[in-house]
């Protein structure tokens, strides 16, 4: 076993401490004091200045989340969080109403050039028109959305996604500005009392981004935001609401950092998903919170509520996910297909190493008829990560001709990791299909040695193998991500990268 | 000089010694069996030379084009032009078979400070290659040995060794598992690879294979070490009188 001993000891030793995106940006920033109550609830909406019905909304929210218990069903285990020990609301001391991308202070764009997010998209910014034929050039254009700490910062190519009749735009200013569109969706996927999390995230949200595609409109570009931690001891609660009209296509991609901090940190995001007839959203994370160090000190509690509404008939969601940071990751990226002839998609990377605890899945609701939805879920454990898939399927009375195929492939590293599948099935109308397949494999010492023997690394061979078994979900990937997330795997598991 | 010199090598397994004092020289253009009963140390030999880790050397050299082998790693070895034919191939599922070659092959000529192929060379190189031991092309699209027969398998490992060329090849009973017909295809694909810059050294069990690859060199093998040397001539008076002569030798 020496082999694969010293794999082991190289994931170990390279993964968590070498987190390449631990730096931390010296910015003046502007916080609520410490702890919640009622008073930061109005303090937050307050900054925001927000409208009476949005305050009222978050106060009810705080009220009811009292009330609430923290869930202890996933199998993961850490100290009880002191919700009094948070600060709720960080945002980098503005200098003025930032209007452009020059008025952001450059210590945050440094912060996300270093991060490599084409924030500063030169042309865009100048309203410099794309060349005929600008498709040809080879980086395809993406909007971004930079949320730092609890603000947004900035968003590129809003004029040409305002020509399309696109609407994308930080939260906080969409309450002002499309205060109808926010309103009638805002806690229509996710209501305020759904659970623990997203209670408190619905209370304290701060900001986070919101699009809207127009009936038949196909979104022209890839949307796009970023996330990152940067202050010490600070919550992060956005909530992502995005609205596809009917006949609209839009493809959202999202990724997440933090700085290395020995103390861990609580994201409990909410995302909303709203797919009206015909409708399709595709919707991407390549997630890679601070995992922790290599005892297990600090890191990300990720604790992030993502629901899908497939409200409208033959619309679809489908949700693609590569998560290999954060100390504990509790996640279900869920669809309802309320509509009939809707359709579900869940293809997850889920990758855990060093004291990592990933209890990730998704639940797919079939209500409508002629439902469809597939799950493809891969983990991979190594060190001494616990990785445990949790997926619930269920088909309601009316849900006739409802089908779901469910495969969960488990890879284990090492000896010192687990892997766990939990599968929840319940079919409550007899015509539907529901299929369900699970394997758990180890990348043995011999195939390791096979492919040494034929030439390659140990690095390149435990690359290969689970490139390998993780193609099938990175193939789902816009292109630009599947680069970026095939890059963070082999970050996370073999150090032969960066 | 001999491509291969291995002179009084001994390995442990475990506390346990099975390799007791061994010496072969194998020069460029030889083919060498090595025969011998089931625990004798055959397979053992072939995992040392190509640095399968679980072994310990406690005594003993291998030098191989004058290099000491066993500083090497295994990727080394690989690249310098060691080559080991698996008795039992593992399957690689998710990773293609034509993935897998290039990957290896251009592995290996990185680090001989080569160029990579290009992808039209490496296809043509493959196809090439796989005609001429009748592997289909779907196979080279199938994950690695998924689902392959037993002589799939064999002729996938000399698929490789064709391709990647070495200048000692280990063919560990390639033979086993092999009916006839796949037993001619495989030995005439390792015949075609025969030259005078290349030596092979085949582990079998049986005379059999050595009807379709005739060796130079027929050494015995017994309790972890070669207790006699001869020609072809050797295979089949051990045919007809078993392995038992040797037990004491040894």
């Amino acid at each position: 076993m020496v082999a694969l001993q010293e794999t082991v000891e190289r994931v170990r030793r390279i993964d968590v401490d070498q987190y390449r995106y631990g730096f931390e940006t010296l910015i003046e920033s502007e916080k609520a004091p410490k702890g919640l109550s009622e008073e930061i609830v109005k303090f937050i909406s307050q900054k925001k200045n927000e409208p009476a019905w949005m305050l009222q909304w978050r106060l009810e929210a705080y009220r009811r989340w009292l009330t609430m218990t923290e869930p202890t069903w996933a199998r993961v285990e850490y100290p009880k969080i002191d919700f009094q020990d948070i600060y709720y609301y960080a945002a980098p001391k503005p200098k003025k109403t930032v209007t452009s991308l020059d008025e952001i202070d450059p210590e945050i764009l440094k912060t996300y050039d270093k991060l490599g997010i084409p924030l500063r998209e030169v042309a865009a910014l100048e309203g410099v028109e794309p060349p005929p034929g600008g498709e040809q050039t080879p980086n395809r254009k993406i909007a971004v959305d930079a949320v730092f700490d609890s603000v947004s910062v900035a968003t590129t190519f809003k004029a040409e996604l305002k020509r399309a009749g696109v609407i994308f735009m930080p939260i906080s200013g969409a309450i002002r500005e499309h205060p109808e569109l926010v309103q009638k969706y805002l806690g229509s996927v996710v209501p305020t009392s759904d659970n623990f999390y997203a209670t408190l995230n619905s209370a304290v949200f701060s900001d986070g981004s919101f699009v809207y595609v127009p009936p038949g409109v196909r979104c022209p570009m890839e949307l796009s935001t970023y996330f990152r931690i940067n202050e010490r001891n600070t919550g992060q609660f956005e909530r992502t609401l995005i609205i596809a009209d009917k006949g609209s296509y839009v493809s959202y991609l999202e990724g997440c950092t933090a700085p290395q901090r020995d103390e861990n940190q609580l994201h409990a995001a909410v995302v909303e998903l709203v797919a009206l007839d015909d409708a399709e959203i595709k919707y991407s994370t390549v997630q890679n919170w601070y995992p922790g160090n290599s005892e297990g000190k600090g890191g990300i509690y990720n604790f992030v509520t993502k629901r899908g509404h497939c409200r409208g008939d033959r619309s679809k969601i489908s949700w693609t996910q590569v998560e290999t940071g954060s100390a504990i990751t509790w996640k279900y990226p869920s669809c309802i297909l309320r509509g009939d002839n809707s359709s579900g998609e869940f293809y997850s990377i889920a990758i855990s190493n060093g004291f990592q605890q990933v209890d990730s899945g998704t639940k797919m609701i079939h209500l409508g008829k002629n439902t469809s939805s597939r799950i493809i879920s891969k983990g991979i454990a190594a060190g001494k990560s616990q990785n445990t898939y949790r997926g619930l399927v269920t088909a309601h009375r009316k849900a006739t001709g409802a089908r779901n195929f469910t495969a969960c492939d488990s890879l284990l590293i090492g000896d010192k990791c687990g892997a766990h599948t939990v599968p929840y099935i319940e079919a409550k109308n007899s015509s539907a299909t529901f299929e369900h397949e699970a394997t758990t494999s180890k990348i043995s010492e011999d195939v390791l040695f096979y492919c040494i023997q034929r030439g390659l690394s140990q690095e390149e061979a435990v690359g290969l193998v689970v490139n390998g078994f993780v193609k099938q979900v990175l193939q789902k990937l816009p292109m630009e991500f599947a680069v970026e997330a095939q890059k963070l795997i082999s970050i996370s598991l073999d150090g032969s990268v960066g | 000089m001999a491509l291969l010199e291995i002179r009084d090598l001994h390995v442990g397994v475990e506390d346990r010694e099975v390799i007791r004092g061994l010496d072969l020289n194998v020069h460029a253009g030889e083919v060498h069996a090595i025969m011998g009963p089931n625990g004798s140390g055959k397979s053992t030999l072939s995992h040392v030379i190509a640095g399968k880790p679980g072994y310990e050397v406690t005594d003993g050299q291998i030098l191989f084009k004058g290099e000491d082998l066993l500083e090497m790693a295994p990727e080394e070895r690989a690249a310098k032009g060691v080559f080991l034919a698996f008795q039992y191939p593992v399957e690689i599922a998710g990773v293609t078979t034509m993935n897998f070659l290039r990957a290896a092959l251009n592995a290996q000529r990185k680090a001989r400070d080569q160029q990579e192929f290009s992808t039209p060379e490496f296809l043509k190189r493959v196809r090439e290659v796989a005609g001429s031991l009748n592997i289909r092309q779907d196979m080279l699209k199938r994950g690695v040995n998924v689902g392959f027969s037993g002589g799939e398998k064999k002729r996938n490992e000399i698929l490789q060794m064709a391709l990647f060329e070495p200048s000692l090849c280990i063919l560990d009973e390639i033979d086993s598992g092999l009916d006839i017909d796949a037993l001619r295809i495989v030995a005439s694909g390792i015949n075609g690879l025969r030259s005078p810059e290349r030596a092979m050294i085949v582990i079998t069990h049986y005379r059999r294979l050595l009807d379709h690859i005739v060796p130079d060199v027929v050494h015995v093998m017994s309790k972890g070490r070669i207790v006699k040397s001869g020609d072809k001539e050797l295979a089949l008076e051990l045919e007809a009188c078993g392995y038992g002569q040797f037990e004491d030798a040894a």
